[in-house]
Parts: C-alpha cells; sequence; structure tokens
C-alpha cells in the first residue's frame, strides 16, 4: 500500500512565521536597503546613463536593466535570507530545537527554503513596481514572469540554504553571494545584452550559468533574451536539481548539523 | 554492561525508554557510550550522574535526536527514535545545559514556537498556564535578551513543556543558578512528576539527585556503572558512622573491641565506628555495653550518614 505524504503543517508553519517574524523585524535591512539599492542601480544606469544608450532588441535602455536587477536582487536576497536562516540556529545554539523536533528533514527545507524564497519574491515585486515609476514596463509574459520569479528564488533559496550549512563562520556566509554570486551577476548580462560583446567575451559569458538566468527572465517581460528560453529553463531546473540533491545529502549523512 | 532490574517495584514495569545496545563513538575517535542498555519507568525521575565528559549529553542527545548514534536502539514510548522518530519525538521535551534562544524573540513568541515546531495547534490557554507557573507571564512581552540568567533558565523549561511531552530531560538544569530558583526548580519538577511526565536529569550536584530521584543511574568514560533505586543505593552502599569522643584518650584499642570495625584517632581521643547503612543489626548497643564495662568514658557522641556525594565519588574513584 503508498503511504500517504503527510506534512507537519504546524511544525513547518512555526518556522515560516518564525522566519517571515524575523523578516518583519529587520524591515529595513531586509526589505528597504535592497530596494534602495535598486532604485540607486536604476537611477544611475537607468535614468543617467541610459538616454545615452539608445534601445536594445527594441526595448529602451531603461527598461532592458529592470529585469536584471530584479533577478539581481532576488539571487543576492535568497541566497542571504535561506543561509542567515540556518546558519543562525547553527550559530546560537538553538538548531538543537529543530533536530530534536518531530518534523522531518524535507519539512524543514520547505519551511526554510520557502520562507527565504517568499521574502526575496516579495522584494522582486516591490522593486518592479518602484522601477515601473521610472520606466514603464509592458510585461508580455505576466504568468511566466511570476512563476519564473518563484523558481529562480527556490533555486537560490536552496542554495542559501546549503551555504548556510556549510559556512563555519560569517565569513564563509558572505564569502559564495559576494565572491562568486555578485561577480557573476555583473557580468551575466544584468545591464547588457550579451550580444554587444566582442567574440571571445561573449563566448567566454555563455559559460556563466547566470547568463542564462538573467535571459530567461528578460524573455518573460520582452518575449526576446540572450539565449533561448528553453535553454534558460533548462539552466534553471538543473540548478534547482543540484541543489536539492545536496540538500538531501546533507540530511541523510547529517553533515555539519549533527554530530 | 547489562543493568535492566526487575526487582525494581515502586514504579510500573512499563519502560518509557527502553535504551539497548547504544554505542557512539565521535569523529575524534572518543567513545562517548559503550554498550548502554537503560529502562526509563514511566512516572519516575531519574538522575544520571558522572563527571565531565561521562557521556551524559551525549546519551540525552542521542534519545532526543541530535546525536546520531552509532549502533543499538532507542524507543520512547514503544516507539523506534529512528523508524517512528515523528512519534517517539513528539513524546520528548529537552532542557539543554546551554542557554539556547534567539534572543530577540519574546517570551510568548519563543514558546509559541516550541508548541508549533512539535506539531500541535496553538492554545494561549495553555501557553498562558505555562508561563504563569514559571512566573513568566509578567515578562512575556519582554525580548528573551532583556532577562536575567534565571528568567531565561525558567523560557528553556517552558520551551521544554509547550507541547506538553510525556518524558522531560533536564540536563544540568540549575546549573550556575541561585538557590531560590534551584528550590523553585525542584518544586516544579516534583510538581510536573505528579501530573504523570517522567523525568531524567542529569547534574552535577548530588545533592540534586539526593533530594529528587527515585533512581539514580552513575556513568562513566562512557559506561553505565550502575543504576539503582536512590533508597537502595544508599542503603547498600551508604556508611554509617558511631564517633564517640572519648573523656582520657586511648592508647590503643582493647582487644575487647575487636570485634567491632573501629578506628581510633591519631590523639586517641575519638573512637568511630564505621557500619553498613542498610545494616538491621547494628550491634551500637552492644559496643556501648562493652565500653561501658571497660570503664572507658565518653563526653560525646555523634552519629552520620554518608551522603549520595560520599557514595558516588567512591564509586567513581573505585572504578578509576
Amino acid at each position: 500500500m503508498m503511504r500517504r505524504l503527510q506534512l507537519n503543517r504546524h511544525s513547518m508553519f512555526a518556522i515560516y512565521r518564525f522566519e517571515m517574524m524575523r523578516f518583519r523585524r529587520t524591515l529595513w535591512q531586509s526589505l528597504v536597503a535592497p530596494v534602495i539599492t535598486t532604485v540607486l542601480y536604476f537611477v544611475v544606469f537607468g535614468a543617467a546613463i541610459g538616454p545615452r544608450m539608445g534601445e536594445i532588441d527594441g526595448v529602451g535602455y531603461g527598461a532592458f536593466i529592470v529585469p536584471g536587477l530584479i533577478m539581481l536582487s532576488v539571487f543576492t536576497e535568497s541566497l542571504n535570507n535561506a543561509a542567515f536562516g540556518i546558519h543562525m540556529p547553527k550559530f546560537t545554539g538553538t538548531i538543537y530545537e529543530i533536530l530534536s523536533a518531530p518534523i522531518s528533514a524535507f519539512e524543514v527545507v520547505l519551511a526554510y527554503v520557502g520562507a527565504a524564497a517568499t521574502k526575496s519574491v516579495l522584494i522582486g515585486l516591490i522593486i518592479l513596481a518602484t522601477a515601473n515609476l521610472f520606466a514603464p514596463i509592458h510585461i508580455q509574459n505576466p504568468a511566466a514572469m511570476v512563476v519564473y520569479l518563484m523558481l529562480v528564488a527556490v533555486a537560490f533559496s536552496l542554495a542559501g540554504f546549503i551555504i548556510g550549512i556549510w559556512a563555519r563562520g560569517f565569513e564563509e556566509l558572505q564569502f559564495i553571494p559576494m565572491l562568486i554570486v555578485m561577480p557573476l551577476t555583473f557580468l551575466g548580462g544584468v545591464f547588457y545584452s550579451i550580444d554587444i560583446l566582442p567574440g571571445l567575451w561573449r563566448t567566454l559569458s555563455l559559460f556563466n550559468p547566470i547568463v542564462y538566468l538573467v535571459s530567461g527572465y528578460r524573455w518573460t517581460f520582452y518575449g526576446s533574451g540572450d539565449v533561448s528560453i528553453g535553454i534558460s529553463l533548462a539552466v534553471l531546473l538543473a540548478f534547482l536539481t543540484i541543489s536539492l540533491g545536496i540538500v538531501w545529502w546533507i540530511f541523510r549523512t547529517g553533515y555539519r548539523l549533527k554530530s | 554492561m547489562e543493568l535492566r532490574e526487575g526487582e525494581f517495584d515502586d514504579f510500573p514495569m512499563t519502560p518509557i525508554i527502553s535504551i539497548s545496545q547504544l554505542n557512539k563513538t565521535y569523529a575524534s575517535g572518543l567513545a562517548a557510550l559503550r554498550n548502554i542498555n537503560l529502562d526509563i519507568h514511566q512516572g519516575e525521575i531519574f538522575a544520571l550522574l558522572g563527571p565531565n565528559g561521562a557521556g551524559k549529553t551525549t546519551l540525552i542527545s542521542i534519545v532526543c535526536g541530535i546525536v546520531t548514534p552509532d549502533s543499538g536502539s532507542v524507543r520512547v514510548g514503544g516507539q523506534d527514535i529512528i523508524r517512528d522518530y515523528r512519534a517517539a519525538r513528539a513524546m520528548i521535551g529537552l532542557v539543554p545545559q546551554e542557554l539556547h534562544t534567539d534572543m530577540f524573540e519574546t517570551v510568548w513568541d519563543t514558546v509559541r514556537f516550541s508548541r508549533g515546531l512539535f506539531g500541535l495547534p496553538g492554545n494561549p490557554a495553555h501557553i498562558e498556564r505555562l508561563l504563569r507557573e514559571l512566573s513568566l507571564w509578567n515578562k512575556r512581552k519582554l525580548e528573551i535578551m532583556t532577562l536575567s540568567g534565571g528568567m531565561k533558565r525558567r523560557v528553556m523549561i517552558a520551551k521544554a513543556l509547550a507541547h506538553e511531552p510525556r518524558v522531560l530531560f533536564l540536563d544540568e538544569p540549575t546549573a550556575g543558578v541561585d538557590v531560590e530558583l534551584r528550590r523553585d526548580m525542584w518544586a516544579l519538577v516534583r510538581q510536573l512528576r505528579d501530573t504523570g511526565v517522567t523525568i531524567i536529569l542529569t547534574t552535577h550536584y548530588i545533592e540534586e539527585a539526593e533530594e529528587m530521584a527515585d533512581r539514580i543511574g552513575v556513568i562513566r568514560s562512557g559506561e553505565l556503572m550502575l543504576v539503582k533505586p536512590k533508597a537502595e543505593l544508599m542503603k547498600t552502599l551508604g556508611k554509617r558512622q558511631l564517633t564517640l569522643h572519648l573523656l582520657e584518650p586511648l592508647e590503643k584499642i582493647p582487644g575487647e573491641l575487636s570485634a567491632w570495625n573501629l578506628a581510633l584517632s591519631n590523639d586517641g581521643s575519638v573512637l568511630e565506628y564505621t557500619f553498613n547503612a542498610g545494616q538491621e543489626q547494628t550491634r551500637v548497643p552492644a559496643l556501648l555495653r562493652c565500653v561501658h564495662e571497660l570503664g572507658i568514658e565518653f563526653k560525646d557522641l555523634s552519629t552520620c550518614q554518608s551522603s549520595l556525594e560520599d557514595i558516588f565519588v567512591t564509586l567513581v574513584s573505585e572504578r578509576s
């Protein structure tokens, strides 16, 4: 007989609510700071430099950079929120309560990643609304835009969860988001189309997975991207699958969680 | 070492926790637990005594699911802690040794979180009752970081009791707390036991175990050395002593007194008779009669009984 999948919803909701309350407690740092940062990017790149850039793929430069800016925030916020979410209990010792609760590893991940993804989707949508004040944006595939945003948020939250468990201290916690993801994002076509790069740099850019993620999201807005939406989706799903696999391994082995 | 006792009559024989051949060696090579077999009976207060690094916290952590055992099995309320971990863990509350809490949360929120985390729907009435019993009701809106150490300890207990567990682990519950709070905690533990909660506590304070425990287990270097009802332990391993303060010092113990286990102090002014606490025929009256017949006069006499601490120290040092 097939065993019914029974989720411990009270336990999951307790973790989810705890994480969302942490978000509320640190509203300035969690919500206002990324929005202000993105607005500054928009003002500098979109409003000041944008008029001199002309159109890219038939889209004004100000509107062109919006999907990339949202992705930039969602990448960093998902990584940071999920990483801090699980790292803090490890750091303060309150992880004992999670480990001793009648909750499965899957449910723990679902709760932490769900909360981190919710926060970054919220931030992404707020940035979109703010950007709309600076440059009118017409979204061709609104449903695809929201689904894609959620998938990216979940994938990066999973990666953040892994970083949070892997990190032994706050320095390691910041290492991957700041020194790997941030540079790759800046070089991943947030502010430009890789088609305008010279041959070698364009080829090198194709090794950067962020290019595919940003391009896919831009496709949901304007119906075109640097690479086809199929490849972008494949990269996104591959990223999700790999992250899920690593999380599954962590809980199976107790890596840096259990003695 | 096999320590399942059938002669223990004070509690129903259904174990609420059953530990079988449990072993744990850490990656560092430290053998924290060696072949532990132990049954904890429903409704008892069980004290686990042992020096630092004996394996007390490892044992608790395995039962609670925080540490993975190398081999052996643990059942809580008949449920295997690995296969049926949901049912097993839902029955357990843990108050850890360290004050691990999210310092920025309020007392109310953190207790509510613990209840939800253990799979129960919100029950404000239960949380209110708990906070009132632990004198935390007036502090419910305060962030934990603003509380004193003693109050934080109470919060940890409230968190552990939020999901109404059948078994409560207290890992060094009164370490670093003042006398008043210690007394309050002892009262609380007894009160919990009266409601049917099984309590397992580890402690350095032998006085605490002596005051509260129904049964005592002594663990050393990962091995369970003995498990006995406290009264039996005191009776069989405890010593009593009769001390006579003599009016005139003796040079040596007279041969007529050789039938008793006597010791004379260096200056000859104190005569001590040591005997087992559980001995029914103490032979004290006969000794006193003989002393009188020998013309040995004493100005004072006193008796004392060894404490659990004396027994513990003897046990641990004997085996080392």
